[in-house]
């Protein structure tokens, strides 16, 4: 009778919670497209994404109809394009975020990522343009998305490129004004970035990996949420058990997925992220799981912790199931993604640094929110860099995804549809940092980069 | 392989003759059946053995959810290993 119990308990999971593997990203290697002649390299890259994920979309709604699991979305990580577009001598690389797009839209991905540079120790030429080809390229296409890493554990944080993306997002909010600074939405900036995230919009495919692999995200906060109404009332160790073993069917049924892409494409398996990606659907929310363990709303005294716990024993009951758990796995806290963010920024009671305290103990960073549009680029480079200061000395990834939404202030809110959602427009600091950071130059790495 | 067939809702006269014809008619053997009716719905589950399967999965299923809307009831199939890959390791 177990078999019995199980098939109940997956199927409400997978109807009722809203389970869902959130993404099938396929990493392809662009070293050999790169060439001296620009449009021979743009070829050489569309022709082998084309090659490489033709049957991407197939195999992914193939799998979702046998195991009536849905898979949400299909799409493309690739080496970061500063590395492939620079031998080309060209001074803009708009060009080559057209072919990724062009290639997206061929396979029917809904976004490729990968318009992307590591620059945490310094620039090389291609880096520079790249990053300067950021706005246009993301207000021209429809499906690329772009990260930059400015920092790491290791080499510390490069504060002239903290400086530069402040600028750069700024651009971007402006080029895409009049569909509420949208572009930005496409644009991750990183310390410590991962090479194996599949995750959009910070996926890319890392130099130190294979040329072709298949990453899996699996989600499911209504699962997580699920669980925990179980067990009301129970003291919290027993609120971290329920949500591991939550966390372990969840990771079991994205590796099963996993397997099954990668043996019908021909196409190793790479890692499985289990990470809460919310969704702004009621019961899909990771501030919902807060507030399940007693919280009145997301973002009061205590909400740290509650993310702390969430967030380690989600990465304890992944890496029970799974011995290919990669990419961030822990829970995500986009703000204009998530029902109850959204609403608890609406109430007064999540502020903007409650989240960045947040981004100490969850799995990323300060994701989709909005800022009025007349923040300065100075006061952008500087969220930025505590973002980057947070990464760098706890040894975790860290991000910033900030929208300065062109032309509304607070007040406001930010439209982004689907499943970037909307936001409130979140005050920031109104005292300035820029004498701090035109200084420029870098943070050095912490003592703790000495481990050797 | 392996499949698991799950109907759920209102309970009627003849569901599972309903659902074990097409089988039948697709080759499909029936190893294992459990249902129960609470507060009048009906729930039933099949383990079935789909290698000998006459026709590709897609269009049993296909057929499978032709007859629930027919009959007013969720009928779904899914391959068995989720199941189990979920709560094993």
């Amino acid at each position: 009778m177990t078999l019995y119990h199980n098939i109940f308990e997956t199927i409400s999971m997978i109807e009722k919670e809203k389970l869902d593997i959130r993404t099938i990203t396929m990493g392809i290697s662009l070293i050999d497209c790169i060439d001296s002649s620009g449009d021979k390299a743009r070829g050489k890259i569309h022709d082998k994404i084309i090659r490489y994920a033709m049957n991407l979309v197939n195999v992914g709604n193939e799998i979702e109809n046998e195991f009536g699991i849905p898979i949400i979305n299909k799409r493309i990580a690739v080496t970061p394009v500063a590395l492939i577009a620079s031998a080309s001598g060209e001074d803009n690389y708009v060009e080559f975020a057209r072919t990724l797009d062009q290639a997206a839209k061929e396979v029917g991905v809904n976004f490729i990522g990968g318009f992307s540079a590591l620059v945490q120790k310094g620039f090389t030429a291609g880096d520079r343009i790249l990053i300067e080809s950021i706005p246009q390229a993301l207000n021209e296409t429809e499906r690329v998305c772009s990260s930059v890493n400015i920092a790491n554990s290791k080499a510390g944080i490069n504060m002239d490129a903290v400086r530069l993306m402040g600028k750069i997002i700024k651009r971007t909010a402006y080029l895409s004004r009049y569909r509420d600074s949208l572009g930005c939405a496409k644009l991750v900036v990183f310390a410590n970035a991962v090479e194996d995230n599949p995750f959009m919009a910070g996926a890319f495919h890392g130099v130190g990996e294979p040329e072709v692999v298949i990453n899996v995200g699996v989600s499911g906060p209504g699962a997580v949420k699920r669980a925990l109404e179980k067990a009301k009332g129970e003291p919290l160790h027993v609120v971290a058990e329920n949500i591991k073993k939550t966390a372990f069917k969840i990771t079991r049924a994205g590796q099963l997925v996993g397997n099954e892409v990668s043996r019908r494409l021909g196409v190793p398996f790479g890692i499985l992220d289990l990470s809460l990606a919310p969704t702004p659907e009621i019961g899909d929310s990771v501030a919902r799981i807060l507030e399940e363990m007693g919280l009145e709303a997301c973002g009061t005294h205590g909400t740290t912790a509650a993310l702390a716990l969430l967030n380690d024993a989600v990465k304890k009951g992944g890496i029970m199931a799974s011995s290919s758990v990669g990419g961030l796995s822990g829970a995500f806290i986009p703000v204009s993604e998530d029902e109850g963010m959204i609403q608890a920024v609406k109430s007064g009671a999540l502020t903007f640094d409650k989240l960045e305290a947040m981004t100490s103990v969850c799995s990323v960073g300060l994701d989709m929110i909005a800022i009025p549009g007349d923040t300065s680029e100075s006061t952008i480079a500087a969220i930025i860099a505590d973002e980057a200061a947070i990464g760098v000395i706890n040894n975790k990834t860290t991000a910033v995804r900030i929208i300065p939404v062109h032309g509304k202030d607070v007040g406001d809110t930010a439209e982004f549809g689907g499943l970037l959602g909307h936001a409130p427009i979140m005050p920031v600091n109104k005292f300035s940092a820029e004498e701090f950071i035109n200084r420029g130059g870098r943070i050095p790495a912490p003592i703790h980069s000495f481990r050797n | 392989m392996k499949g698991i067939i799950t109907v759920i809702g209102k309970d009627k006269v003849g569901i599972i003759y309903a659902v074990t014809k097409i089988l039948a008619e697709n080759n499909v053997n029936v190893e294992d059946i459990s249902q129960t009716v609470l507060q009048d719905y009906f729930t039933m589950m099949m383990l079935v053995n789909l290698s000998k399967l006459n026709c590709d999965f897609n269009n049993l299923k296909c057929q499978l959810e032709k007859l629930s809307e027919e009959i007013g009831l969720s009928v779904k199939i899914q391959r068995e290993e989720i199941f189990h890959y979920m709560h094993n390791i």
